[in-house]
């Protein structure tokens, strides 16, 4: 336990400085507050449309959690499985780390916990800024009815299943990213499986929840189909989120034997 | 066995069906700086490899400290310190951000790492971002990484790589002074063998990754005989009178006479000869054969 807390505290420590991590915050600070600049600057014309509290909120937060699920969220994850292990590929230092009088599981872990939490922070910070500046459009413009209604479980269960949904391209990726040094392979077939995904996803395919790419749009998706006493209300634990958690769990298992075997030469 | 440092025992490595490392056994003792002399592609940078565990050695073939590498790989990791190839380091961090990563990882104390920047000579340019390093300085922070966790042996893949005169005498001096004061192990690789005469105890002598030699610094000397080149005028009457003299001639120019060297007395003597008969010597000087023909020399007689 010890070296795995060594070893991600040293991941933090390189990375603190490169893009990847700084998109985990600059993504959902720009994106919220582009939005909310959006629904600030055109509160004539959405007031216009006397939604209900709960619909204007469903309205807010999908616009955030559309782009996120469909196309962003894909691609965040697609590169930050790359740019986490780049960040050996490119100094070179792979044979450094596995030098280090540290277990071989750790290291492997820590950077695919830390991966892990770069997307819970940009998905925790999405649903919090969306949460936030909600409130701060209801003090710019009073007439909108934000206040009335207490978006908490639906930002925390949609935010929550886009999270989980996404662990399985993740463990894709990551392995990937770990076999090739070169950007262009993983983000080549994680393009291809992202299109994949939206295709199968939107037409309906039975099996469409079998490739780890549609998770994220097939999960939200199926949160604005089910219909019930409260739209909004839905449970996290479905299909594409167990299918997800366990493409994620058997991939992580895979990566780290091909970790084990992986020659320095 | 309690005494090497590093023991190898009859160790073979393959990439595939290529052979990189046949049948090696090195012995390097405790203390010794061991010079691991070899051409380009020779395996030494995979021999250094292997005994970081980076390459999986088959078992019972490599012994760390007289324990079995693969069985005891963090423990004898914890007691060594290595610069293999290019110095790794990172970037986009300054040289102290690159030491103190390595404080992190091996659990020491932060302040080691002004300490290293000092040792190699980079306080300066401490707070500097790592690419921007020149080679030279590259090569010492990767030093000062390999030397941060004060391990008793040190593995150094060409170390001087890079280096100006300058720091090649300082990172000379470094080895010398870690092995003798701080009775560190080194086994430093090198492609040359005037390098690695300055500085190591031992040698060994890697090709096409088999070991042609190993022994004392001593022991080398011996087998790379010196050459006594004369450089004087009239040389076809000077070959004559020197064989009449009774030595043997191993080669002659038009400009120089080669024989063996024995010791500068006998030089001087044969100078004193040659110039009471006439002859004008110009330069007369003793040469150490070069690798290549040690090498030639070597692997002949083995």
């Amino acid at each position: 336990m010890r070296t795995l807390y060594i070893s991600l505290v040293s991941e933090f420590y390189k990375s603190r400085k490169t893009l990847a991590f700084w998109a985990a915050i600059l993504l959902p600070v720009i994106i919220s507050g582009l939005i909310t600049f959006g629904f600030y600057s055109g509160s004539e014309k959405i007031l216009g449309f006397h939604y209900p509290p709960m619909v204007l909120w469903a309205q807010y937060s999908g616009a955030a959690l559309g782009v996120m699920g469909l196309l962003i969220m894909p691609f965040y994850v697609i590169f930050m499985a790359f740019s986490v292990n780049n960040i050996e590929h490119k100094n070179d230092t792979w044979k450094m780390l596995f030098a280090q009088p540290l277990n071989k599981f750790s290291i492997y872990a820590a950077k695919y916990l830390y991966a892990v939490f770069l997307i819970f922070t940009c998905l925790f910070l999405f649903a919090s800024l969306t949460f936030a500046f909600g409130h701060l459009l209801q003090v710019l413009v009073p007439k909108y009815n934000f206040d009335q209604y207490n978006p908490l479980n639906l930002l925390i269960n949609a935010y929550a299943k886009l999270f989980l949904s996404s662990l399985g391209i993740l463990s894709v990726q990551f392995i990937l990213s770990l076999l090739w040094a070169d950007f262009l392979k993983p983000m080549g077939i994680g393009f291809v499986g992202t299109i994949m995904g939206i295709i199968t996803a939107n037409v309906g395919w039975k099996y469409a929840y079998l490739i780890p790419y549609s998770l994220p749009t097939l999960a939200l998706r199926i949160a604005k189909v089910k219909k019930g006493a409260d739209p909004l209300d839905f449970p996290v634990f479905t299909q594409e989120i167990w299918t997800s958690l366990i493409y994620a769990a058997v991939l992580f298992i895979i990566g780290y034997f091909i970790v084990t075997k992986k020659s320095i030469k | 066995m309690g005494n090497y440092a590093i023991e190898t025992v009859g160790l073979n490595f393959n990439f595939g069906n290529q052979t990189i490392v046949k049948d090696l056994s090195l012995q390097v003792p405790k203390g010794s700086i061991y010079g691991f002399l070899g051409p380009n592609g020779a395996g030494k940078t995979t021999t250094i490899k292997i005994l970081l565990n980076l390459l999986k050695s088959p078992a019972d073939q490599v012994f760390i400290f007289g324990k079995e590498i693969n069985s005891n790989r963090i423990a004898i990791l914890k007691r060594v310190g290595a610069l293999v190839e290019q110095p790794a380091i990172y970037g986009h961090l300054t040289g102290k951000e690159n030491l103190i990563n390595r404080c992190i990882l091996l659990g020491i104390k932060k302040t080691k790492a002004d300490e290293m920047l000092a040792l190699v000579g980079l306080t300066e340019a401490a707070n500097k971002k790592a690419s921007k390093y020149s080679l030279g300085m590259k090569q010492r922070l990767g030093i000062a990484q390999a030397l941060i966790s004060d391990p008793e042996l040190l593995l150094l893949d060409e170390p001087t790589n890079g280096l100006d005169p300058n720091g090649i005498i300082e990172v000379r001096n470094l080895m010398i002074e870690l092995a003798t004061k701080h009775q560190k192990t080194i086994l430093v690789s090198s492609h040359l063998l005037a390098e690695i005469e300055r500085t190591a105890t031992h040698v060994g002598i890697i090709n096409k990754g088999q070991l042609l030699f190993q022994g004392t610094i001593d022991e080398l000397h011996l087998l790379s005989k010196p050459m006594l080149e004369i450089e004087l005028n009239n040389i076809e009457r000077a070959g004559a009178f020197i064989t009449k003299a009774g030595y043997d001639i191993i080669a002659q120019t038009d400009k120089k006479i080669t024989i063996p060297f024995t010791s500068s007395q006998k030089s001087g003597e044969l100078n004193t000869l040659l110039i009471q008969n006439g002859f004008t010597v110009s330069s007369l000087y003793q040469q150490k054969k070069d690798l290549e023909n040690l090498f030639l020399d070597i692997t002949k007689t083995h």
